[in-house]
Formats: structure tokens, sequence, C-alpha cells
């Protein structure tokens, strides 16, 4: 980084108006892409009504495949999910400075995948118009929901993640909306008046802040940890072949954190790319993500390969006839899901000149994405295409609606996160700017680059 | 008197004529979907035929085995309802209570016989075939799950009659529309609590093995094993 070129290292006002360019008013670019988006988005609400008008015949499901896209989708989403709680949190607590610039896009990326991830099942389940009977509350029926069921667990934990994430989301923006709101004319003004519920920045209130977002990270990790674990269990719990595995927990964990770190790499180039944030979004961000990608895909690999190795050794003909179709009617898939996964992207993130060059990291977690989402269509569905009894096996493919309602997911996803970049402070502005504070100018030689010398006397550094 | 009921399929004696697969869906309400539907494995029926091969042609012999509800002790359908729509009733049946149903499937995906059978669509008995539908039991809305129930309405039925009749109720009182059809007699069905029953002694057979034994469902359905050689 340039001495010239730097970010405003005392002037927050020039700070918030160079970070939150997302918040100038709407183009006709913008509004553009939200009308695309939302008719995508429409499309997919219709096919949803006609499915529910229709049935659940409308999909390419069947017996003994019950469970196919949505369920897929359901995984793939919650998955993507994990990415934010784990560069807020886990970095957080860490003391890893370099997150700042990331923290804010990652945890709304978690907030709004969860979103559209949370709808899967509802749209999935036969009468959609009965949710509520999953719903704990007293009822004519003096029943309560059955908590062996792992669906239950997953109801529980989904929510709760939900819930939480979204409180992390906001009470972590709010020293943001109080610059925002000292800086914002308009209405503006007084919409980010009201929601930075009068922070004013004194010494109290940092303190609090701190020691409060502190408890938030310590205790948003256990709930994500057990929301993918929960989702790794619903299969797991069961007698299926292929899904009755010890492994699936962490591997389910793993698999969403991999996918997630993959999202938030292309999620954090677009958004340097559309509102200019290069002096904020350095290759430093994507370098450290890299290696956090490629340390996860290691990690899958492993997973994969235990619980490959396993059956293979074994050759229980039950779990051996799942592994088998992957050669056989899932063969494509399943060389996508290797590829994209471990056997391309992990020498490619292995290399410093792919994770230190922004195009080509998106593309190797554009990769990730894609395998991801193989990988979660190959858990659910090949098991249960070649259930214990042969004479009923089954294949599956989607059909035009359940496409329909996987693209309107990404569609709702994009819009969601679109709108939330003009309403508020994408950029986590004070988390930013206390990392400016800790860092000077050095010349070394010919450059000038940036250097972090930590305080003696806190000790503590990152605000939290 | 308590009540146990089982059902004890003798494959020396099945032939494979499908004569309790119509018996059922007549029985039972249940929708005949049409050939485009079965081929997207659709098939509503609550018992199946299934055929296996045995041997290499010109060898070959098919083995068939009838599959309704194993009606499992350890049901591993009814733990993961997440709405009690599927649960264990007096008589150790597992039941379904198809109001009560969201249709997320997992009873299904974790069935190991794969015996339960999901409405893809609301059904419609063309005219006059709804004049056929019987009145002791519902037709299913779409979006729910169901299976065979060992005929709970017959169950029912010869259990108020005993009761009027204070009496208990009489082996070979309730018989499932499976076994009342089945031409070579391989089904029978009775109350295993009840020493003297017929089932009881048939269950003495030491040909008798249950279908998946290993994953400890406990079904209530016996099988009796084929025996090979001359003749059979």
């Amino acid at each position: 980084m340039n001495g010239s070129d730097h970010l405003s290292r005392t002037d927050p006002g020039a700070l918030y108006r160079e970070l939150s360019r997302s918040n100038l008013p709407a183009t006709k670019k913008w509004w553009l892409g939200v009308g695309l988006l939302a008719i995508v988005a429409l499309w997919g609400i219709g096919c949803f009504v006609y499915m529910m008008k229709t049935g659940m015949g409308v999909t390419g499901l069947n017996r003994p495949v019950m469970w196919g896209s949505f369920i897929t989708s359901f995984v793939f989403w919650i998955g993507l999910s994990h990415s934010g709680t784990l560069i807020s949190a886990i970095l957080r607590l860490t003391n890893a400075t370099w997150r700042a610039p990331i923290l804010r896009g990652a945890e709304a990326l978690t907030a709004f995948t969860l979103m559209v991830g949370g709808l899967f099942p509802l749209i999935h389940i036969g009468r959609n118009w009965r949710f509520y009977y999953m719903i704990p509350y007293p009822n004519s029926r003096q029943l309560w929901p059955n908590l062996r069921s792992p669906l239950m667990w997953d109801a529980v934990a989904i929510n709760t993640y939900l819930l939480g994430s979204l409180t992390f989301l906001y009470f972590g923006m709010i020293p943001d909306l109080a610059i925002a709101r000292d800086h914002a004319t308009g209405w503006r003004k007084k919409f980010y008046n009201v929601l930075a519920l009068g922070f004013r920045g004194s010494h109290n209130e940092w303190r609090r802040y701190h020691v409060a977002s502190t408890i938030f990270a310590i205790l948003i990790i256990p709930v994500a940890v057990s929301v993918h674990s929960i989702v790794g269990w619903d299969f797991a719990m069961a007698k299926v072949p292929g899904w009755h595995s010890t492994i699936f927990a962490p591997y389910f964990v793993t698999g969403a954190i991999f996918s997630g770190i993959a999202a938030v790499v292309i999620v954090m180039a677009a958004l340097r790319k559309v509102f200019r944030l290069e002096r904020v979004l350095t290759v430093v961000q994507f370098e450290n993500l890299g290696k956090l990608l490629c340390t996860m895909s290691l990690l899958w690999g492993y997973f994969y390969f235990s619980d490959f190795l396993t059956v293979w050794y074994n050759r229980n003909p039950e779990e051996w006839e799942v592994f088998r179709s992957y050669a056989g009617d899932y063969l494509p898939l399943f060389l996508v899901m290797i590829g994209c996964n471990f056997v391309v992207s992990f020498p490619l993130l292995c290399m410093r000149r792919v994770r230190r060059s922004i195009p080509a990291l998106s593309f190797v977690s554009l990769l990730v994405v894609i395998g991801m989402y193989a990988e979660r269509f190959l858990i659910v569905v090949p098991s249960l295409a070649r259930r214990n009894d042969p004479f009923i096996w089954h294949n599956y493919f989607p059909s035009w609606v359940e496409f329909s309602i996987m693209a309107a997911a990404f569609a709702m996803f994009l819009l969601l996160y679109m709108i939330f970049a003009k309403l508020f402070p994408i950029m986590a502005i004070s988390d930013v700017q206390e990392h400016l504070f800790h860092t000077s100018d050095r010349k070394i030689g010919d450059v000038t680059v940036e250097s972090i010398a930590m305080p003696h006397d806190t000790g503590k550094g990152g605000h939290g | 008197m308590e009540i146990k009921w089982a059902m004890a399929i003798d494959l020396d004696r099945c032939t494979g004529c499908g004569a309790c697969v119509v018996a059922c869906v007549a029985e039972n309400n249940i929708p005949v979907v049409g050939e485009a539907e079965v081929e997207k494995g659709r098939l509503m029926q609550w018992i199946r035929v299934a055929r296996y091969w045995e041997g290499e042609y010109p060898e070959a012999q098919a083995v068939y085995l009838p599959v309704p509800c194993m009606q499992c002790e350890r049901a591993p359908c009814e733990t993961v309802c997440p709405v009690y729509a599927t649960y264990h009733n007096e008589d150790g049946l597992n039941a379904m209570v198809y109001n009560r149903c969201v249709g997320t499937r997992y009873c299904a995906n974790n069935c190991p016989y794969s015996v339960r059978v999901f409405n893809w669509f609301d059904h419609v008995w063309e005219k006059p075939l709804d004049e056929q539908l019987s009145p002791d039991l519902t037709t299913r809305s779409r979006g729910v799950m169901e299976k065979c129930t060992f005929c709970i309405q017959r169950i029912r039925r010869a259990k108020e009659t005993a009761a009027e009749e204070g009496r208990e109720i009489r082996d070979g009182e309730a018989v499932p529309a499976c076994v009342q059809t089945c031409p070579p007699g391989a089904l029978l069905f009775g109350n295993v609590a009840d020493p003297h029953s017929e089932i009881a002694r048939k269950l003495k057979d030491p040909r008798r093995f249950r279908l998946m034994e290993h994953l400890g469902t406990e079904p209530r359905v016996v099988y009796l094993k084929r025996q090979k050689g001359a003749g059979r």
C-alpha cells in the first residue's frame, strides 16, 4: 500500500464515505439488478405455489428417494452460513486483526444464507400449510412436537442460530451505525439515528461493547458447530446405509466452513470490485482466506477419505452399493465433487500465486461452491436411491420446478444482500478504523508499508 | 387379554400372484396412479410382491417376497416423525394419523423396508369408481404419508363386535384383506400373545426368519423360509 494512497486514519467521515459507497443513491444498474433478481425470485415463488397447489409430484422425487434437491439446497445454504461465524467469532477471539474489512460482509452472508436455507425444509414438506404443527404451542391436539426427531433438533438449532447471528450482526454494527448517523443526511440520518441506539462512543460504551461482543463471540461458536452437527445428524441418525456414519457431524461442520469461506471470498471479491474497496480489501485478506480455504480443503479431503476407506475395506454390501453407485449413475457428479473440492482446488490453493491473485482465488472458490453443492447432493440422494431392498431402487433427477426454486434461492439471497448493502454500512468501519489506528507507515527502501505495532498498555488488542 | 398382532408369510406357499396387492388396494382406498407414475417410482400400493431371480438362465427361478409394513416393535419411523403422525398404538401396531402428518417424509427414509408411500398428488376416483371406495376409512390428501395398517378398520370392527357380545376377540376374527384373499394361503394373521392361536403355533416353525433382522427393528411380520428341493 502506498503512503499517499492509504485510508484516512483520523477522519471517520472520510473513512465512512470511502467504505460506504454502497450506500450512495441507487443507480440504474442497481435497480436493474434488483429487478432481474426479483423476477427470478418471483418465478420461484410462483413455482412453489404451483407445487403446493398440485402436490410434491411435480418434483422428481419418488420412492425411495423421498428427499432430493430441496434437502440438498438446505444443507448447502446452511453450510454457507458457517463462514460468518468463523470469521467474526473465531478470528475475533484469536485476535486476527486482518479480518476487520471482511467482518460485516461475512456476518451478513451468515444471516442471509440462513434465511434462505431455512426456507427449504418448509418448501420441502408435503403439507407446507401445516408447518406450524412443528412449532411447540398449546393446541387443541394436546401435543407437543416430538423432540426425539432430529428434525426438531434442527428446527431449534437453526432458529437459535438465525436469531443469534442476526443479533450478532446488528450488535457489531452499532458503532458503525453511529458513525453513519454522524455523517449521513436526510432520511438516512433519521434511519441510523434510530438504529444506532444513541451510541456516542464514550469510554463506558466501548468497554461494555467489547465485553458483550466477546461474550457473543464465545456463545455463537458452539451454536454454529451444533447447527451443522445436527444437520449431519439428520442423516447420521437414520437407518440408511451411507448416512449412518459416526463421522458425519464433524464432516458436515468441516464441509460447511469450507464452502462458507469460499462464499466469503466470492462475496468479498464482488464487493471490492463493485464498490471500489481496493484500498481496504487488500491481497492480505484474500491470501489469508486462501490459506484457510486450503486448510479446509485438506481437512475435507481427509474426512472424505476416512469415510470412504472404511466402507471400501469393510465391503458391507448395504453401504458398498451406495458407494458403488458413485462409479455408476452418479459418476459425473462424483468427479465434479472430488475435482472441485480437492483434486483441482487443493494444489491450486497451495500456490502462493493463486492465493494472492483475487481472480484466481475467486475462481477456485467458485469451484469449491459448485463442488460442495455436488457433495451435498451425493450425500442425500444415492444413499436413498440404493436402499436396503434392491427391488425398489430408483434414481432421481430434479424437475424444472425444483431447478426454478433452487435458482430463486440464489436470487433471493443476492437480493437480500444488495438491499442490505444499500441500507447498511457493509464494511465494519469502526473495526477498520481501530485497525488503522494501530498501524503506521514505515519506509522500507523504496516502498512504504503498513506496519502494526501493538500498543503495550492494553495487550488485548482487537476490539472485539 | 393382551394383544400382539403378527403376520406370518410362508414363502413356500407364495406363488407371486399378486392377489394380496389387489385386495389391499380395494380394501384401503388406495389410488391407482397409472403406468407413467409407476415408472417414476410413485406406486401407492401398501404391500408389494418383490421379485428376485435366483440362479442363471436357463435355470433361473423367480423368488417372490411379499412385503407389507413390518409393524416393527422398535419402529425407526416413529422416532423421527417431528409431529407424532406415526406412533405405536395399544395393540403394538405402528399406526398413522393422516391429519397430523406434515409430510417431512423422514419416516419413509428411515424405514429399511421402504414400505411407506407418499401422496405425491391428490388422487381422484372417477365415476363410477368412487362407488367402490370403502366407507370405513378415509382417502388421503396430497402431501401425507401412508402405509399398511394391518387393516386396522377390520381389527377395530372385530374388537367392537367382541366387546358388544361381552367376550374376548376370537382367533381368526380379525383378518386383513391380503390374508383373507391369498389363494394359496401363504399369509396368516393373528394374536401371538394368545398361545392357542394358529399364528402362535405357526411361528414355532424352524423356518422362521424376519426381514433384515440385524437392524434390530423387531418386525411383527415373520417369514417362513422357502425350502429348496424337488417339487418345490
